[in-house]
């Protein structure tokens, strides 16, 4: 199975403070990886560091065949990283947002419609303001950007915050969905009876390093 | 045309295209910045109360309230921005910084416009300025080309300032120094164009030209420097 993520021996630093010690970590197509820890563990680091925001100053890392080292900036086009924010703008409709999104890729309106139809978005949510929608519909519109996008590897920081019992389930079917789709989710949670349903795999992470070992 | 440059020319278009469908929706500028605008032209009046004096000074007091208005507009649009992480978003997602300045340098130049067209003719109604039509002609190229250079610097100082805590009082002490000759230049071309203490229509070019040459730098500059500005 091809390997999406590769990171060996990579050492990233937060300002002066270590932020990951030397993580090895191996992900490939169609995972869906729970990274596990507590506050400050480093999995939120993990995260940037594939989406190319943070740089390795030491160890060798590659996301999607792009090494880390010389072409972090390549690899941003084609991984999603959704973190607390959904990235939306409040003032624009839901159709209006992703119609944004789309442009930024040169999606067509295909794209845009199924993405749309995907995250259960179109219809009478389409013409509703980012403002007023809940806190799941907004997680759902932020996927859909994902999608539009045509993210491979969607990088979720806590998905599961702010979502009510039904919101949860669904967002859980709708990453199994984009999972059979061909994406790959690396998820960092602290809840790991609800994403540990959902992973594929579970990943230890404390102190910066991968804890006790892949589970 | 290559693919990229494609690319990027749609980019700009979607971000100006965004930051206009904003304002439609949200009404702001319209709402609450030109009134804003307004009221500071009245209140200049009140403060100043001489005909005489009011039409000499006009053109300063266009382009005070000008920059001014403009300072709440810089706010507004890179608070959409930040409101919901989007620029972060942005970032994320590795779309062209050079692109995404010139598209909100853009949609700052068409509010910008219409808040300055406002203003001037504010001024010739309430401060009973007579225009000629080539004074016309003259405040309309002044307008345009300080317009640009103000979207340029505005949307550089909103990018730099937008990531600081403490933005929304960084942002004027960050600007206003910078656009000092902005406020200079665009005065006495407008006094040109009012024909202010005297002025002739000669006398406001060069001081078109220095509006230019602030425009084509801080364009440049923007273009270069706002994508490490916001990565930071």
């Amino acid at each position: 199975m091809e390997t999406v993520i590769e990171l060996n021996g990579v050492v990233a630093v937060l300002g002066q403070f270590p932020a990951l010690a030397g993580i090895d970590l191996r992900v490939h197509r169609g995972e869906i990886v729970l990274l596990q820890g507590p506050n400050g563990a480093g999995k939120t680091s993990i995260l940037r560091v594939c989406a190319g925001l943070m740089p390795i100053e030491r160890g060798v890392g590659k996301i999607l065949g792009i090494d880390l080292n010389t072409n972090r900036d390549a690899i941003r086009s084609r991984v999603g990283l959704l973190g607390h924010a959904n990235g939306l703008y409040l003032d624009l409709t839901v159709t209006q947002n992703i119609e944004f999104w789309a442009s930024t890729v040169a999606a067509t309106k295909d794209e845009v419609r199924l993405a749309m139809q995907s995250m259960k978005i179109d219809g009478r949510l389409a013409t509703v303001k980012a403002s007023q929608l809940s806190a799941g519909q907004r997680r759902r519109t932020a996927l859909a950007s994902l999608i539009v996008r045509r993210a491979e590897i969607w990088l979720l920081d806590e998905p599961h915050a702010g979502l009510d019992a039904a919101g949860r389930n669904e967002l859980d079917s709708l990453l199994r969905d984009a999972v059979r789709a061909g994406a790959t989710v690396v998820l960092a949670s602290h809840e790991s009876e609800r994403a540990g349903g959902l992973a594929t795999r579970t990943v230890i992470v404390d102190g910066g390093s991968i804890g006790q070992g892949e589970l | 045309m290559s693919t990229n440059f494609r690319l990027r020319r749609q980019i700009t278009v979607a971000v100006a295209r965004k930051d206009l469908l904003i304002e439609w929706n949200s009404r702001i500028l319209v709402n609450q910045v030109a009134p804003f605008a307004a009221i500071v032209m009245v209140m200049f009046a009140f403060a100043l109360d001489n005909d005489g004096i009011l039409q000499q000074v006009a053109p300063g007091l266009v382009w005070l309230a000008t920059l001014f208005s403009m300072l709440v507009v810089i706010q507004r649009t890179f608070a959409v921005e930040s409101a919901d992480g989007a620029l972060d978003a942005l970032r994320v997602a590795g779309v062209d910084p050079g692109a995404l300045f010139v598209g909100k340098a853009l949609a700052l130049m068409v509010q910008l416009f219409a808040l300055e067209t406002l203003l001037v003719a504010t001024a010739v109604v309430l401060y009973g300025v007579e225009m000629s039509i080539a004074g016309l002609g003259m405040a309309f190229v002044t307008v345009i080309v300080a317009t640009i250079g103000l979207s340029f610097v505005g949307t550089l100082y909103g990018g730099l300032a937008a990531g600081a805590r403490g933005r929304e009082t960084l942002l004027p002490l960050l600007l206003l120094p910078v656009v000092a000759p902005v406020l200079i230049g665009a005065t006495r071309a407008t006094e040109a164009a009012f024909g202010s203490g005297g002025a002739s229509i000669s006398e406001g070019w060069p001081w078109i030209g220095l509006l230019a040459v602030f425009a084509v730098l801080f364009g440049v500059v923007g273009a270069v420097a706002f994508g490490p500005l916001i990565d930071e």
